[in-house]
């Protein structure tokens, strides 16, 4: 997918994260601080490139601000934000394709 | 040097005959020499000790350079004395090279972190460390490492001579003219003193502040007149509203009562539940709830509780009042009910933090507890408890009693849910160990019980209760399940606390924290 505009999703609430996508400039530029970054920043920096990877998603700047969301929490607002950057997260979802 | 928890100890921290920690009752029949204060003779009668300022108690005490101030937290995050007293000392005597030997620390002394900063405080000893403070010792910027100690291991270090206290400051919610001090009566109260009675004794000046002065004699004093120097009256030692908090509520979250009911149970299905029980809970949610259904199980078999001790709140006091509870034995307050109680409902008694919790006195309550309920920021799989660091690996907690009335008790319960967002409580290792798996019987989660190894009695109490548990790798596990396995915090190399155990040898030790980066 590519990322046309910038888009969010998700909160600041506890055990949430707010993922935020922009168009990028080639690659992903990926920027992420979170409340449980010493015991679980790779574990999330792996889940989103994952996320973003099933996507395929190449290109974009990502932004995850985490409040200790578990890893499903993290896939979900990732996906979220990207289909919102494309304006296709009002229906047709690929539920069990793309969106696990 | 690895100890009995299986921590590292640097060698260079055992100098002058330190040991790492070798496994509870180590001590045990060993003697001590205790220190004794050098103080002052006032034989000539004084009809008053107020002295104008801080400044010129300070001066009148002989406060110099390099010198150890004690304070105790009886006002909790609503204390103001640490902070004007160190700022008299720093910022109009110009002293420098200070330690600050506090029972206990919090976010209402953030101020200190600048003093921490500027290289004036180069020690700091202490129960609980927080805030700014907590995060300044963790970046390494305090002169020589932290001491951390439990409050019965601080009296144990201070009647040894480990600390010794140039000058102790009493926050003093009243005291009259000489400096007989009560926690109540004033407009600042806090109940119980008992932090503050070893301070008195052995410190070599004793500086009483107050903000409600009364008339001689103040009786019963917590502090006597004949330990004290200079009495300070100040405008206000506290915020009331953040030394005693409104009643302590029984929690209604339906997971803190579930565990509660689980506690109960597992205590109702020993046999030191009966006639006469002694007991101590904290005042965390499960923990606190936790009293109200081990009074059904009291009204159930028809037995009373014959004491209880500990940071006493509203709910125990309700107990005592209603007769299932024979005594109250009150090291400090956390409500305004228990502040209102203390030395006035028939039965709730004062004590000093050392008849609390002092392992190498001659009788220490919790040594005669039967239970206590703690709660934990991590537990591992060796029963090890952590209630100091933070999973970043930052200073925000306190041992508070927990090491002392886990190693005293006769049957320790730890109350946690199985993770806190993100955060496994139950995991391999915890960040720092506070209180040694040693001591430590029973897990309750919201997932489910472990009892320690070490107590196949108790595994047979359960059994026969018809209590059902598992072992504690498998609640780790089901926490792991759930959020992932964490990676280990990454620390710096420098020490910048040490973790006392309860009789004085080496616990832990916690390091500077990393900055976090991404391995690639």
């Amino acid at each position: 997918m590519q990322i046309e505009k910038n888009a969010m999703a998700g909160t600041l609430e506890s055990s949430d994260a707010l993922v935020t996508v922009e168009p990028g400039e080639g690659g992903i530029e990926l920027e992420i601080t979170s409340s449980v970054m010493n015991q679980y920043g790779r574990q999330i920096r792996q889940t989103v490139l994952e996320t973003l990877e099933r996507l395929e998603v190449k290109d974009g700047k990502v932004t995850v601000v985490d409040k200790g969301a578990l890893d499903c929490t993290l896939k979900a607002r990732v996906e979220c934000a990207v289909f919102r950057s494309c304006d296709k997260s009002a229906a047709g979802i690929p539920w069990g394709g793309v969106i696990k | 040097m690895k100890n009995a928890v299986g921590r590292d100890i640097p060698d260079f921290l055992l100098a002058n005959g330190k040991e790492v920690y070798q496994g509870k009752n180590y001590m045990d029949g060993k003697y001590v020499k205790k220190a004794s204060p050098r103080t002052r003779i006032y034989e000539r009668p004084q009809e008053s000790k107020i002295v104008d300022s801080l400044a010129q108690a300070l001066r009148d005490c002989g406060a110099k350079d390099g010198m150890t101030f004690s304070f105790h937290h009886h006002l909790r995050n609503g204390d103001f004395v640490v902070n004007m007293v160190m700022k008299a000392a720093i910022e109009e005597l110009g002293l420098k090279d200070l330690t600050i030997a506090a029972t206990s620390l919090g976010e209402a002394h953030d101020p200190i972190a600048d003093y921490i900063e500027e290289g004036k405080v180069i020690g700091i000893q202490t129960s609980g460390i927080r805030g700014r403070m907590g995060q300044v010792v963790s970046e390494g910027k305090l002169k020589t490492p932290a001491i951390i100690r439990s409050h019965g291991g601080r009296p144990r270090a201070i009647e040894a001579g480990e600390v010794h206290i140039d000058i102790a400051f009493v926050a003093a919610p009243t005291s009259d003219c000489v400096g007989n001090c009560r926690g109540i009566g004033g407009k600042s109260n806090c109940g119980s003193l008992g932090y503050a009675m070893t301070d008195a004794k052995y410190a070599d000046h004793v500086v009483v502040v107050t903000d409600c002065l009364v008339d001689f004699p103040n009786m019963p004093a917590s502090v006597e007149a004949i330990d004290v120097d200079a009495v300070v009256v100040v405008d206000s030692i506290g915020n009331p509203k953040k030394i005693a908090s409104a009643a302590a509520r029984i929690s209604q979250n339906p997971r803190d009562l579930m565990m509660a009911e689980n506690v109960a149970k597992v205590i109702a299905s020993t046999p030191y539940f009966k006639e006469g029980f002694s007991f101590q809970t904290g005042v965390g949610g499960p923990s606190l709830a936790a009293n109200l259904f081990l009074e059904k199980y009291m009204d159930e078999r028809g037995i009373k509780m014959g004491w209880a001790i500990g940071g006493i709140c509203g709910p125990m006091v309700e107990m005592l009042k209603k007769g299932k509870v024979g005594k109250v034995i009150d090291v400090q307050d956390f409500d305004l009910d228990a502040v209102n109680s203390i030395n006035q409902t028939p039965g709730h008694f004062e004590m000093s933090a050392s008849q609390y919790a002092n392992p190498a006195n001659k009788g220490a309550f919790v040594n005669k507890l039967d239970f206590v309920v703690l709660a934990a920021l991590e537990i591992d799989t060796g029963f090890n408890v952590n209630v100091l660091t933070g999973s970043d690996g930052v200073l925000r907690g306190a041992p508070g009693g927990h090491p002392d009335t886990a190693a005293g008790s006769k049957v320790c319960v730890i109350v946690t849910p199985l993770v806190r967002g993100r955060m496994a409580t139950v995991c391999e290792k915890v960040v720092t160990v506070t209180t040694p798996g040693d001591c430590v019987d029973v897990l309750v989660t919201d997932y489910g019980i472990a009892v320690n190894p070490l107590r196949p009695d108790l595994i047979r109490c359960l059994d026969e209760a018809g209590i059902p548990h598992v072992s504690i790798e498998s609640l780790k596990e089901k926490a792991y399940s759930i959020v992932g396995r964490p990676d280990d915090v990454q620390f710096e190399d420098k020490v910048v606390a040490v973790l006392e155990a309860r009789d004085g040898t080496i616990l832990d030790v916690i390091r500077q924290i990393k900055p976090y980066t991404f391995e690639d």
